[in-house]
């Protein structure tokens, strides 16, 4: 259909659908990819992936060591997998005088396998514009209002390693099962926009 | 290239919309999967389908949904591939099927130099028409190597489809007065710069 950038444009699902369609016609793609991928993503790759990690980070101090210095090993021997192109999990440590926040500035990189699938928020244009510049102030109107001797560092993900935060623990916590605190960590303190605190188990 | 989608330290946008509102739109993960089976089969790679949502006009970029600028770029690469024809896209929808611009040449790695962790580098004063993976908040900017990463494809080769040299990257860190003088947060901004776009500077 003959088109130019002020005609009407289709619908994004409508043109979703004429991709597949055609795909699948050119038997290009198996009949189950779409069903299969689509599952394996959501069940496998979730926010309860880097929780574990977090919370045996927490209560083993040797597998803190090695998660800091070699992230992507750690994460494979727990199950975890990772798509080709994320060659290296880089995990920065907050702690109460260090405040890590990630962000993709070029487009929206993630490691999604291990901290689930991006947020809306992280991928939305002020996001990526302004917490490079206005992190404390991005910070604050999101909800984390961090004392002024807190350092705040930020990290684009501009190459093929992928950043995850290690929040820190909430004290009150210290003694918790793994499991147990395994529940308290969300994805947003695993991408550094809020700070974790007990809640009554 | 200096395209819209290098959004890093752009002033005017409003606050975060923070949390998120729930978000269910069926044809996402259908985008999702069929830009996973492209990238799996090897039909591009990661580089190229950056480089094709960057292609995109910035007017259709800056509306367009995360997805949509994902669904943009496979049926741009599917059609330059010649894995798929356009008409056959175009003759599925009723309206206009829109596509992102034409692809350059790319360019080539600079010759090989190596970093350490420490060192004080600056990021080359150099504009390129092309796919790269340098934040333009950066360009000409002075920080410090605080980490070293495995290679990667370079990405000014790969996404172009050009065979493309292995080459590490650096995490630079910058301070945020010295990118934004005057107009920022104070903060440390780190940076994975790919070893081509630096240059080392004797320590002081």
């Amino acid at each position: 259909m003959p088109h130019d950038q002020h005609s009407f444009v289709a619908p994004p699902e409508q043109r979703a659908a004429a991709l597949e369609i055609v795909l699948r016609r050119k038997g290009e793609m198996p009949e189950t990819f779409v069903h299969d991928f689509t599952e394996h993503a959501e069940e496998k790759w979730i926010t309860d992936n880097g929780a574990r990690m977090v919370a045996r980070a927490w209560v083993d101090p040797s597998f803190r060591r090695r998660l800091l210095a070699d992230g992507t090993t750690v994460a494979k021997e727990m199950g975890f997998d990772f798509p080709e192109h994320h060659r290296q999990l880089v995990v920065l440590e907050n702690t109460a005088a260090v405040h890590n926040a990630i962000v993709c500035t070029l487009c929206s990189c993630t490691a999604y396998t291990i901290i689930g699938a991006a947020p809306e928020w992280y991928k939305d244009l002020e996001y990526r514009a302004r917490v490079v510049r206005e992190s404390r102030t991005v910070l604050r109107e999101m909800g984390l209002d961090l004392p002024a001797s807190v350092e705040i560092r930020v990290w684009d993900t501009t190459a093929d390693h992928r950043y995850m935060v290690l929040p820190a623990q909430p004290p009150a916590t210290v003694g918790w099962s793994e499991e147990d605190l395994a529940k308290l960590v969300t994805q947003d303190s695993m991408i550094g926009a809020s700070r974790l605190q007990a809640i009554a188990r | 290239m200096d395209g819209m989608h290098d959004l890093g330290g752009k002033q005017g946008f409003g606050r975060v919309a923070y949390p998120s509102r729930p978000h269910d739109e069926t044809w996402e993960p259908l985008v999702r999967a069929l830009s996973a089976f492209a990238l799996k089969s090897h039909i591009y790679n990661m580089d190229e389908f950056r480089h094709a949502i960057e292609r995109m006009a910035p007017r259709h970029y800056i509306n367009a949904p995360y997805y949509e600028r994902h669904l943009t770029a496979v049926a741009t690469l599917l059609v330059e591939k010649g894995v798929i024809a356009r008409e056959e896209l175009e003759s599925q929808v009723n309206g206009g099927f829109p596509f992102a611009g034409p692809i350059g040449p790319g360019r080539k790695a600079a010759p090989p130099q190596t970093f350490e962790i420490g060192d004080r580098v600056r990021v080359r004063n150099e504009y390129v028409p092309g796919h790269h993976r340098m934040p333009g908040y950066i360009r000409g900017k002075v920080g410090v190597v605080v980490g070293i990463s495995p290679r990667y494809p370079f990405p000014d080769s790969a996404g172009h489809g050009v065979q493309a040299p292995m080459e590490p990257t650096c995490d630079v860190r910058f301070r945020s007065r010295n990118l934004w003088p005057d107009s920022c947060d104070d903060a440390l901004n780190h940076v994975g710069v790919f070893w081509s776009y630096l240059e080392k500077l004797e320590s002081t």
